[in-house]
């Protein structure tokens, strides 16, 4: 349960940092380490070196205006929970965050450290994906911005580079007459979830994001489809599975008890 | 790194319940590690190190942390505060128990004893941002943290005894009793 050795470097700029990744084959970002840290102790990762990103300026920001929000590669998830301005502008991601682990691993865990991790069973990738939100890099080659569909590849697996550093977030704002809604279950509040859904409506569309079900941060497009057929229909385009806290079945249970439930109030939001 | 060559070492400087503490570690050394073996500061237990149990949580700039899951290295900028900070002074070398450690006791809010310097951190701050907790706010001040004896009761009541005794420390010196009512005095 400790990790394996590893060198450490610890910049106090962007360019040092991009510098040190690029410098160091086998090195990891750190920056919350909420994910990291646990992954290295139980040495299901063992990277030559970390480059450390803590010490770095200007990357704790969390900035909001009518275009969304957008949240430094430093801010802690219970900072941007914190924030009212976050809330207003975007509440699908307040309303997310509420449900990301418990407060002492918010006070440390970073919510773009969470998305570059692109755990499936996480709340942030699916939300990300859900609004069309991006993710901006640096790397030896400059900056460019990763949409959400271009950013998740596979489980724990997100297509920044390993010379490349996520510096900030962008998820879109709410706009008038659009509704979001969330909702998960998880054996206790701040555990992972069993199944967690969140509905965006606009109008006729009915997009629905789904997390714990499939081996990505999975949206599925519900427009047009009855009320009663939602959830079933939802179910052809994800996978529950078994794991020791649910079976395959009640997941899918509660796919089809989430799905009516977000997008009802979604919809009455949005009216 | 090869097994010959020997790991490479930082200095790396922490502020521990405002004292600062030299030490010098590899990167992989947990804060957790540091804490106990470095600074000699045992009264931080390290549980499942990897996060769930909470019993290693301490106070990273006033917020609780995982102590095992920040690596030492990582924590030269910050203020850290450990079981061993939450005492007051009062003149004597141990210190008088603070209100939650008080409340502990009150309450009997410990079996054991392995999982309560987590707890006494948590909900330190936890009444620090909100001093007057319902039994239900109480609850979940809580839920991060995992105990194997108490069955939570006792702890649940201790925030509520600590909150009382926040407001007003003289309670203390007549209340023999703590109500065991789950909705408190308040």
């Amino acid at each position: 349960m400790k990790p394996a050795p590893f060198a450490y470097r610890r910049p106090r700029t962007l360019d040092e940092a991009v510098a040190a990744l690029a410098g160091t084959p086998g090195a990891k970002v750190l920056a919350g380490g909420q994910s990291l840290v646990p992954l290295l102790s139980m040495r299901l990762a063992a990277p030559a070196a970390l480059v450390d990103i803590n010490a770095l300026p200007d990357l704790d920001q969390v900035r909001c205006d009518e275009e969304g929000v957008r949240i430094g590669a430093l801010a802690r998830h219970a900072d941007v929970l914190a924030s009212a301005d976050v809330r207003r502008v975007q509440p699908l991601v307040a309303l997310a965050l509420e449900h990301v682990a418990h407060p002492t691993i918010r006070n440390r865990g970073t919510t773009v450290g969470s998305l570059v991790h692109a755990d499936a069973a996480a709340e942030m990738p699916m939300v990300l994906r859900l609004l069309g939100g991006s993710v901006d890099v640096v790397g030896p080659s400059g900056r460019r911005t990763v949409a959400a569909d271009d950013l998740f590849v596979g489980p724990l697996e997100s297509s920044v580079a390993s010379d490349e550093i996520a510096v900030e977030a962008f998820f879109p704002a709410l706009r008038a007459g659009v509704g979001v809604a969330f909702r998960e279950i998880a054996r206790r509040h701040g555990d992972y979830a069993l199944v967690g859904v969140a509905a965006l409506v606009d109008g006729e569309s009915v997009r629905v994001g789904y997390l714990s079900v499939a081996d990505l941060p999975t949206v599925v497009d519900l427009s047009g489809v009855p009320e009663g057929e939602l959830g079933e229909r939802a179910l052809e385009r994800l996978d529950p599975a078994d794991d020791i806290h649910a079976s395959a079945d009640y997941r899918a249970h509660l796919v089809r008890v989430l799905t009516a439930q977000v997008v009802a109030s979604a919809r009455e939001l949005a009216a | 790194m090869s097994a010959t060559e020997p790991e490479e070492r930082h200095d790396v400087v922490l502020h521990v319940n405002g004292a600062p503490h030299a030490v010098r570690v590899p990167a992989r050394r947990l804060l957790s590690d540091a804490l106990r073996h470095d600074c000699g500061l045992t009264g931080t237990h390290v549980g499942c190190e990897h996060g769930v149990c909470g019993a290693c949580t301490v106070l990273v700039d006033g917020r609780p942390v995982r102590s095992c899951l920040m690596l030492a290295v990582s924590a030269q900028d910050v203020q850290i505060t450990t079981v061993e900070g939450l005492t007051e002074d009062d003149g004597t070398p141990q210190g008088k128990l603070g209100p939650v450690q008080q409340a502990f006791a009150d309450c009997h809010g410990l079996q054991c004893g392995f999982c309560t310097p987590g707890f006494l951190t948590t909900i330190t701050a936890g009444l620090r941002d909100n001093p007057d907790p319902t039994f239900e706010e109480a609850r979940d001040m809580i839920a991060g943290n995992l105990c194997r004896c108490t069955g939570y009761q006792n702890i649940v009541a201790s925030v509520l005894r600590a909150a009382e005794l926040a407001r007003s420390p003289v309670v203390e010196e007549v209340a023999q009793q703590p109500s065991r009512d789950p909705g408190g005095n308040a």
